[in-house]
C-alpha cells in the first residue's frame, strides 16, 4: 500500500487535468446554468469523458469495462472536482455500476454494466426518503405478491434522477423503519407505469430529483442481490462513492486554495499585497496543513479499496468526515478572502461554494461520519 | 548480496533471539534509555538490548556503517522497524544525538568530527543536550549572544543559554555562538561542539508548571573550547541550525502520533476508553459532546499519521526533511494538546489531582494525567511556538511575501 501516486494515476491525472482545462473548465457549469439545460449537463462532453474511459474505469474487463481499480477514478474525481465538471460520474459510476457490480446477478451484470462502461446507460440510486442520509431508515415498501414486487413509497435527494433510464430502488421488504435487515435493492425502468420523477434544481446547478412510487409492478428478476439483504451492498456501495466524493471534494478544496494563494499575491492595500499580513497567512497555512490531511485521507481510503479492503468502512468515514469539514472551511475562506468580488456572480469563487455544501450534505456529512466512525471503533 | 526478503529472515531470526522478553512489552517513561556517562538502567534488560542494538548499528540503522551505523539503505530499514513493530521492541535508544546532531553532523562535519563523535552517540555512550534559546532570544533566535571569541587555537565563551533540554544530565552539548559582531543577525552565527564539564559550564534547572524540571538554564563563565570543535563554515551557522531544526520538528510531530488505530476495538486504555470507564458506559460513550470531539479528535490523528507515512514516502523520493516538518510539527503538537484536553474532560474531577500519597483519592494514572496535561502545553513553544511554524508554512510552503519594514512617513 502506496500513500503516493503510482505512474499509471499521474499520467492519467495529467490527461484528466489536460481534458478538464481545455474542454469543462467553470465556464461550462456557468453556461448548463444559465441555459437551464434540462440534462443538466452536456451528453456531448459526457462521452467525451466515456472515451476516455472514465465510465468503465473501475468495472471488470469482463463486463466491459477496464479493470483499472478505483484508483483511477481517484484522479479523474479531483480533477473534475477542481472544475466542477458536471457529469454522471458519481450516480452512475460511483453509485450505480458499484452496486450492480456487488450484488448482481451474472445475468444483470452483464446486461447492464458493458452499457455503462459504453456510455450507454445512466442510472439513478433512490435512496434518501428525508433530508438527513440515513441508509437504514427505509420506508418505501416492497411487497411480494406470488409473481413479483409492488412498491410503494417516495424518495427524494435521488442524484440525476431525472435523466437515469434505470434506477436503483432501495426499498423494505420486511423489518421496522430503522432495521438494516429487511432492505432490499430492485431494478427499476424510468418508465415503469406507477413511476412520477421530478426535478428538483440544487443550489449547485446539478440536479436531483424527487420521485414517487404507487403500485410499482415488478417482476422477481428486478431484485438485485438477495432478499432482504440489500443493506450489506449498499452500505459497501455507499463506502465507494463515500470516497469517490471525497476526492471531488479535495479537488474543489484544493483550487478554491489555490485560488486564494494567487489572489494574496497579487491584490494590494494600503500599499502592500496582502498576503504579506499575518492575520491571512496564518489562515492560509492552516488551511494548507489541513488540506494535506485530506489529500492523505482520500489517498489511504483508496489505497484500501483498491487492496486489502479490510478496513474500509472507517477509512470512507475518516475521508469523508474530514473533507466535509475541510471543505466547508475552504469554501467560506475562499468567499472571504476575496472579499467583495467573492460575493459577485460573476466571479467563480461562489460556484465552489455552492458545490462545497451539496457534497458535504451528499451520502452524510461530517457529524454523520463522526457518528459512524465512533461506532465502528467502539465508542 | 541478499535480497530484501532473506533481509527479513535474518532481521527476524536475529531479534527472535537477541530482543529479552521484557523489552517487548510497552515502555513507561521512566524507562526510556537516554544513554550518556551516567547512564542507568531501570531494567538490566535495557542494557543488554542497548549493547545489541548497538552492536549491530541498528539505534542508527541508515547512518554509515563507517562511523558505527547500520548502514541499511531505506527499503531495509523500512523492513527493519516492520520487524521490531512486529514483535513489539522497545526503542533501545533515545537521544538528541540520534535525533538531531547526528544527521547534521553526518552532512556537515569533517571526518575527524564524524569519526569522533557519531560512534558514540550510536553507542549511546555520551548524552548531548541542544545549546539554543536564550533568555533574550526565543522565536527571534537568531538573535542570540552568547560570545565565542578566538583566543589561540581555543574560542572563548561567554553568555547563557535557557530551556536546554536535560543539561543537567548530558555529556557535550551542541551550541549556537555569536562569532561575528558586526555581522547581519544570520551571518555571524557559528554552530560547536563542547564537553558540559569544561571549567566555566554551570547548569540549574527549570521548574515547570507540571512540577518537573526537564529544562535548564545553562551559563558560559569564560568556556574554553578547542577551535576544531566548530562544525561547518565559521559564520555560517545558521545554515546547520536550520537544518537542525527541521529534524527536530520531524522528531516533535511523532508526539501527534500516539493512539495509533491498530485495530477498530475499543482500547481501554485509549482517550475513549478512560471516558467510558469513569462513566460506567459499556457499549457507547453516554456523553454525545465528547463523543463528537474524540471523534473529530481521532479522525485527525488518523488523516496525521497518514500524513506522516505520506511524508515519508515523498521524502524517500526526494531528499531530507523539507518544509512540510514545520506542518507536521505544528499539527502534531496540536493533536497531542487535544488529546489532553479530552482527557481531561473524560475523566472529569478525576483529572486534576496533585498529591495523592497514598493513591485513595488519585490513582498514579490519573496523576500522570494531570501533569501531562500541563506539560503538553510546551509542545506548541519548544522547538519553535505554533505562530513561527506558521509563519515558515506561509514564507516558505505558500511563498507568500514578507511585511515590507514598516517606516514612519513625514507628515503622513
Amino acid at each position: 500500500m502506496s500513500m503516493v501516486l503510482n505512474e499509471d494515476q499521474l499520467m492519467l491525472k495529467q490527461s484528466a487535468q489536460d481534458f478538464c482545462q481545455a474542454n469543462a473548465p467553470v465556464s461550462e457549469l456557468r453556461r448548463v446554468r444559465d441555459n437551464r439545460d434540462p440534462d443538466g449537463f452536456s451528453r456531448e462532453l459526457w462521452q467525451q469523458m466515456v472515451a476516455l474511459g472514465w465510465a468503465g474505469m473501475a468495472i471488470p474487463e469482463e463486463y466491459g469495462g477496464f479493470g483499472f481499480g478505483y484508483g483511477g477514478l481517484e484522479v479523474v474525481l479531483e480533477e473534475t472536482g477542481r472544475n466542477l465538471v458536471p457529469s454522471p460520474l458519481v450516480a452512475t459510476v460511483l453509485l450505480c455500476a458499484t452496486a450492480i457490480n456487488l450484488g448482481g446477478s451474472q445475468a444483470q451484470k452483464s446486461a447492464l454494466l458493458p452499457s455503462i462502461a459504453a456510455g450507454e446507460l445512466l442510472m439513478a440510486l433512490a435512496l434518501e426518503e428525508t433530508a438527513f442520509h440515513n441508509p437504514s431508515r427505509i420506508q418505501c415498501s416492497a411487497q411480494s405478491n406470488g409473481t413479483g414486487f409492488v412498491l410503494n413509497g417516495h424518495k427524494t435527494f435521488v442524484l440525476d434522477g431525472h435523466v437515469a433510464d434505470q434506477l436503483i430502488v432501495v426499498a423494505r421488504t420486511s423489518g421496522a423503519r430503522d432495521d438494516t435487515s429487511g432492505i432490499s435493492l430492485f431494478l427499476v425502468d424510468r418508465d415503469t407505469q406507477g413511476l412520477s420523477i421530478t426535478r428538483s434544481e440544487m443550489v449547485d446547478s446539478r440536479n436531483s430529483a424527487n420521485i414517487q412510487l404507487q403500485n410499482i409492478q415488478l417482476a422477481e428478476d428486478a431484485l438485485l442481490g438477495e432478499l432482504g439483504k440489500g443493506y450489506e451492498i449498499l452500505e459497501k456501495t455507499l463506502d465507494v462513492a463515500r470516497i469517490g466524493v471525497a476526492a471531488e471534494m479535495l479537488g474543489n478544496a484544493q483550487e478554491v486554495f489555490d485560488r486564494i494563494i494567487d489572489y494574496l499575491k497579487q491584490r494590494e492595500q494600503f500599499g502592500v499585497l496582502i498576503g504579506a499580513f499575518q492575520g491571512l497567512q496564518h489562515r492560509a497555512a492552516t488551511m494548507y496543513s489541513e488540506l494535506e490531511l485530506c489529500r492523505s485521507a482520500v489517498r489511504r481510503a483508496f489505497a484500501e479499496l483498491d487492496g486489502a479492503q479490510e478496513d474500509v468502512p472507517a477509512l470512507a468515514s475518516v475521508a469523508k468526515a474530514k473533507l466535509s469539514e475541510i471543505l466547508g472551511l475552504i469554501s467560506n475562506e475562499g468567499v472571504q478572502m476575496h472579499g467583495g468580488i467573492g460575493m459577485t456572480d460573476e466571479f467563480d469563487i461562489g460556484f465552489y461554494l455552492k458545490r462545497a455544501r451539496v457534497v458535504q450534505a451528499l451520502l452524510g456529512d461530517a457529524a454523520f461520519h463522526r457518528d459512524r466512525y465512533a461506532s465502528l471503533n467502539g465508542f | 548480496m541478499q535480497s530484501i526478503e532473506e533481509f527479513r529472515a535474518s532481521t527476524r531470526a536475529w531479534l527472535e533471539e537477541n530482543c529479552p522478553a521484557s523489552m517487548r512489552t510497552p515502555m513507561q517513561e521512566d524507562e526510556v534509555v537516554w544513554g550518556g556517562r551516567n547512564a542507568s538502567f531501570k531494567n538490566a534488560d535495557s542494557k543488554l538490548w542497548l549493547e545489541r542494538m548497538a552492536g549491530k548499528g541498528w539505534t542508527t540503522p541508515t547512518w554509515p556503517k563507517e562511523y558505527g551505523g547500520g548502514g541499511l539503505n531505506k527499503e531495509e530499514n523500512i523492513v527493519l522497524l516492520q520487524e521490531l513493530q512486529r514483535i513489539g521492541a522497545r526503542q533501545a535508544l533515545n537521544s538528541f544525538g540520534i535525533s538531531m546532531l547526528g544527521p547534521v553532523l553526518l552532512e556537515y562535519g569533517t571526518h575527524e568530527q564524524k569519526a569522533e563523535h557519531i560512534p558514540k552517540i550510536v553507542k549511546g555512550e555520551i548524552r548531548w543536550c541542544q545549546g539554543y534559546s536564550e533568555p533574550g532570544s526565543g522565536s527571534d533566535l537568531a538573535s542570540l549572544s552568547t560570545k565565542a571569541v578566538l583566543d589561540g587555537d581555543h574560542y572563548v565563551l561567554n553568555g547563557a543559554k535557557v530551556w536546554t533540554s536535560y543539561a543537567d544530565k548530558a555529556d557535550w552539548i551542541f551550541c549556537l555562538v555569536r562569532t561575528d559582531f558586526e555581522a547581519a543577525k544570520h551571518s555571524g552565527i557559528s554552530f560547536i561542539l563542547f564537553d558540559m564539564q569544561t571549567q566555566g559550564v554551570s547548569t540549574r534547572p527549570i521548574r515547570l508548571i507540571s512540577g518537573s524540571s526537564p529544562f535548564c538554564e545553562t551559563f558560559f563563565d569564560d568556556v574554553r573550547v578547542p577551535a576544531r570543535n566548530l562544525v561547518g563554515t565559521l559564520n555560517d551557522g545558521w545554515t546547520i541550525a536550520k537544518r537542525l531544526l527541521q529534524h527536530e520538528r520531524t522528531m516533535i510531530s511523532g508526539f501527534g502520533l500516539s493512539d495509533k488505530a491498530s485495530s477498530r476495538t475499543l482500547d481501554a486504555r485509549s482517550v475513549e476508553g478512560k471516558a467510558m470507564q469513569a462513566r460506567g458506559d459499556t457499549d457507547r460513550l453516554s456523553d454525545p459532546v465528547l463523543r463528537d470531539d474524540i471523534a473529530r479528535y481521532k479522525i485527525d490523528a488518523e488523516a496525521f499519521a497518514f500524513t506522516s507515512q505520506r511524508s515519508m514516502e515523498e521524502a524517500k523520493l526526494n531528499k531530507g526533511p523539507n518544509a512540510t516538518s514545520s506542518m507536521l510539527k505544528n499539527y502534531g503538537c496540536e493533536l497531542n494538546k487535544r488529546r489532553y484536553e479530552l482527557l481531561l474532560q473524560a475523566l472529569g474531577t478525576q483529572s486534576l489531582g496533585w498529591v495523592s500519597a497514598d493513591h485513595e483519592d488519585f490513582s498514579a494514572d490519573e496523576l500522570k494525567v494531570t501533569r501531562e496535561w500541563l506539560r503538553s502545553k510546551g509542545n506548541s513553544i519548544e522547538g519553535g511556538t505554533a505562530e513561527i511554524q506558521l509563519n515558515v508554512i506561509a514564507k516558505r510552503v505558500l511563498g507568500l511575501p514578507d511585511m515590507p519594514m514598516l517606516t514612519t512617513k513625514k507628515g503622513g
